[in-house]
């Protein structure tokens, strides 16, 4: 009984979502408060009844309802509580439903926080990202019904979920992710809307900006949870692999950290419009492509979902609908008047302008090196796939290139930097990052042209956010109340600036400088990883819930000091007939040590791999403190007195109303 | 003219839209080989679990079998091998392996860690045999009859679907046959 409301309340949803985008657009566009007016409860039902389906499948698992064929693919009653609702999106239907209830949480955030734009604006944006709903609504209607039964031969228990997905890392990652994809379609949205009733003006980049910036530390966070969850479950120590589908989460994160940069521009100089609204395009797109990566079938990779034709068809159908009607709109309605230069050849707006440059050829990159083998195929050149070292060869320069630029942008100024001041001003902290890259490739022992580089780049973006921010913190009034004056937004870029640098400078140094060995032990057996002695002390076994498993017992030790006892396990789970390697970690800020059991290869000798790993927590830390800066910058309280600047706002067709306002580096 | 540009890049998705359909068309995984109707290639090769002892094409001789082309670096791999194991424990299936371009330790580490659906493992770590079978890459897996003759080629994961439609059908006709 209860699965069927659950599908009735989608339908009512999905009926919910063609009125979203239809009425309050009609009242946009003929000037009808009384349509417009539907915008706000279209929105809020649309959620509830999929608010209300949800709680529908997640209580089917709850309660081991295997009738339902989603459950019995994807849970078993052995599994404790946790993972059942964790299995809720472990599958196709159920991970997709996950998808529109954010989507549809997104929207009714827009809803209860935009009281202050005024009412076309809204109700447009409400609209376009109720067109989005009807296309996934149909989706999962049409082609993945969660809540399709088996009858009449219900099954006893379910297939289990994949021990691999069993994890805390499982239950947080899908998640954090798709609140980044769908996020990134209210920036959409109100792009749509500006290039509907033409006004790409500053107004609508101020708009723009929190919703971007937080749809992207979502994101960033959820990168950073899959590449984490990699490292330790998957057992042998990789922290990115280039898969397609770890590409596909990468591509909308490039195109909307560039997006994010040219929205600061449009805002404060009222200029790039034309580019920015492209960008906000482009990045929903490459959310939408990296979906239909997911669920097609098109690409094989670790995490895709079975292959289905139909599937597949349907979401390229919703990607080209999408891409070609926003990309037409585009062509006929974005702005081509030029306005007269009003930023100098060296300038902050043009030190931005190369970060997008760099960004969007970064993107380019990643979208070939994964569309690549799909284009080969097609032209019947034959089958093949690119490896790490196509992306490791092209990505890394791009990366320490924008580190180099992002390092000498914080100095720069808007409108005109004088380039003598820019040179002088740069020397300082270009000194002192090369003493300090030479200073870390003596503490690692080994000069290599690559591990210079990365190391430099992170040193210097450090460098020069800490000697922007002294500068900017000198007051009369003293240090910590110069420090106290600068806003949240600058924080923010600060926090976002260092924690790229942490993650360039993790992932420099671990591929350079991280060990690796596998080895042949037996009990009673030490070995050398760098520095670190690892004694293979025992074997034993253990019984676990849903699982039996090989026990290991190691001592490592530093300097003849005991460090830590790590165990490592292989586990067998006899209902899905797998077995599991449990790597254990010695975690600390600068190092990992990493055990992980291989094979038995004779009575008492195994398989072992162990590995050193330097700084390799900078790169999820880092991704952290990123995020972090993200969340902090839309906490500005220039987004909490949204009151006071509507009688701005309303003004904000004359851009250098806008452009008159405070920069941020008003304090120097 | 300056109007003209902003069409840019809707021709460019547009190009990119016509691979992807085309990609969804097509089972990504259909390739023909050359082979099929012919002897498996000769080959003197060490077995995986035992480097004393070498195999040859005879070891296809008497049984219909699948030969499964795999790698501990091969992400497919990993995620084909649960399938494998239901085909060697629940219905049966003779699968020989071909260890393909991989090291003896690491496809040890990935067997002790998935569990081994195999009767026999060859061990190919320059990718003689893999190059005389005309693999791709790994996963590949070709039906192979009892007079030792390739019957099919699968590129791609197997899976429940690909077994039931499509190598099963094959392997009863290649029974049939025989």
């Amino acid at each position: 009984m209860y699965p069927e409301l659950g599908q009735l309340a989608l339908i009512i949803a999905l009926l919910l979502a063609v009125l979203l985008s239809v009425v309050p657009l009609a009242g946009a566009l003929t000037g009808r408060d009384s349509l417009q007016a539907f915008a706000r409860p279209l929105s809020t039902g649309m959620f509830v009844f999929t608010a209300l389906s949800f709680a529908v499948l997640t209580h089917a698992f709850m309660v081991d309802d295997f009738s339902v064929a989603y459950v019995a693919n994807n849970s078993n009653s052995m599994l404790p509580w946790y993972y059942k609702f964790s299995a809720v999106w472990g599958g196709h239907e159920g991970s997709l439903l996950l998808w529109i209830l954010m989507l549809a949480g997104w929207t009714l955030a827009v809803a209860v926080f935009s009281r202050k734009l005024p009412s076309v604006m809204v109700s447009q944006v409400l609209s376009v990202l109720g067109m989005i709903c009807v296309g996934f609504f149909l989706f999962i209607v049409i082609t993945s019904n969660p809540f399709e039964r088996i009858l009449p031969n219900i099954p006893a228990d379910g297939r289990d979920l994949n021990p691999l997905l069993q994890d805390i890392g499982l239950i947080l990652h899908p998640p954090m992710l798709y609140m980044g994809y769908v996020g990134f379609s209210v920036a959409f949205a109100f792009a749509i809307a500006a290039l509907i009733n033409g006004k790409l003006d500053a107004a609508w980049a101020r708009w723009s900006r929190p919703w971007t910036t937080v749809a992207w530390s979502f994101l960033t966070i959820g990168i950073a949870l899959g590449s984490w969850w990699a490292y330790y479950e998957l057992g042998w120590g990789g922290w990115w692999f280039w898969d397609p589908v770890e590409n596909a989460s990468l591509l909308p994160w490039l195109s909307g950290t560039a997006l994010m940069h040219s929205l600061a521009v449009t805002e404060k100089r009222g200029v790039f419009k034309s580019w920015t609204v492209l960008l906000a395009i482009v990045t929903f797109s490459l959310s939408l492509l990296g979906a239909f990566l997911v669920r097609s079938g098109v690409l094989t990779s670790v995490h895709s979902f079975a292959a289905d034709p139909e599937r597949g068809s349907f979401l390229l159908a919703l990607l080209g609908i999408t891409v070609v009607a926003s990309l037409v709109l585009y062509a006929f309605r974005a702005p081509v008047v030029h306005v007269r230069a009003r930023y100098d050849s060296l300038s902050r707006e043009i030190f931005l302008l190369l970060n997008n440059v760099l960004l969007v050829a970064a993107t380019l990159l990643v979208a070939i090196g994964t569309l690549y083998p799909l284009v080969l195929d097609y032209l019947n050149m034959g089958k093949l796939s690119i490896g790490e070292p196509f992306f490791n060869a092209t990505f890394s320069p791009l990366a320490v290139a924008a580190g180099l630029l992002l390092g000498a942008g914080i100095f720069s100024r808007w409108k005109k930097t004088d380039g003598g001041w820019l040179a002088r001003k740069l020397l300082w902290p270009l000194a002192v990052s090369v003493v300090a890259t030479t200073a870390v490739m003596l503490i690692y022992g080994s000069f290599a042209p690559w591990a210079f580089a990365g190391v430099f780049a992170a040193v210097w973006i450090t460098v020069a956010t800490a000697w922007d921010l002294w500068d900017k913190s000198s007051s009369r009034r003293g240090r910590l109340h110069g420090l106290k004056r600068q806003s949240r937004s600058y924080y923010g870029m600060v926090s976002g600036h260092l924690g790229l640098a942490m993650v360039i400078a993790g992932a420099t140094v671990v591929s350079n400088y991280g060990i690796e060995r596998d080895v042949r032990m037996v009990p009673g057996d030490s070995v050398m990883v760098g520095d670190y002695q690892v004694v293979f002390k025992s074997i034993g076994d253990r019984r676990g819930a849903n699982f039996t498993a090989e026990y290991g017992s190691f001592d490592v030790f530093l300097d003849g000091k005991h460090v830590s006892e790590l165990h490592p396990e292989k586990r067998h789970y006899p209902v899905g007939m797998s077995v599991m390697t449990e790597a254990d970690i010695d975690g600390g800020l600068f190092r990992d040590v990493f055990i992980a059991i291989g094979e038995r290869i004779t009575d008492d000798a195994w398989a072992i791999r162990l590995q050193y790993k330097p700084l390799v927590r900078w790169l999820w830390l880092g991704s952290l403190v990123m995020a972090i800066g993200g969340f902090l910058a839309i906490s500005d309280k220039r987004y909490r007195i949204r009151a006071h600047s509507e009688a701005k706002v309303a003004s904000a067709g004359n851009e250098e109303d806008v452009v008159g306002g405070k920069p941020a580096e008003a304090g120097t | 003219m300056k109007r003209l540009t902003l069409f840019l890049p809707l021709v460019l998705a547009l190009a990119v839209g016509l691979f992807l359909a085309a990609g969804i068309g097509k089972d990504p995984t259909e390739l023909e080989s050359a082979l099929i109707g012919k002897p498996v290639p000769e080959f003197s090769l060490e077995n995986l679990r035992e480097p004393d002892q070498t195999l040859d094409q005879s070891l296809f001789h008497g049984q219909v079998s699948l030969l499964n082309v795999w790698a501990e670096w091969c992400p497919a791999c990993w995620d084909e091998h649960e399938d494998l194991m239901w085909l060697a424990n629940e219905k049966g299936v003779r699968i020989i392996g071909l260890n393909y371009k991989d090291q003896r330790e690491n496809a040890f580490r990935f067997l002790g860690r998935l569990g081994d659906p195999y009767q026999t493992i060859i061990f190919d770590p320059r990718g003689s045999l893999g190059f005389d079978l005309g693999v791709y890459g790994a996963p590949e897996t070709f039906v192979i009859d009892a007079e030792g003759i390739v019957r099919y080629r699968h590129v791609g994961v197997v899976n429940e679907r690909v077994w039931e439609e499509i190598l099963l059908p094959v392997i009863n006709r290649a029974e049939g046959n025989s």
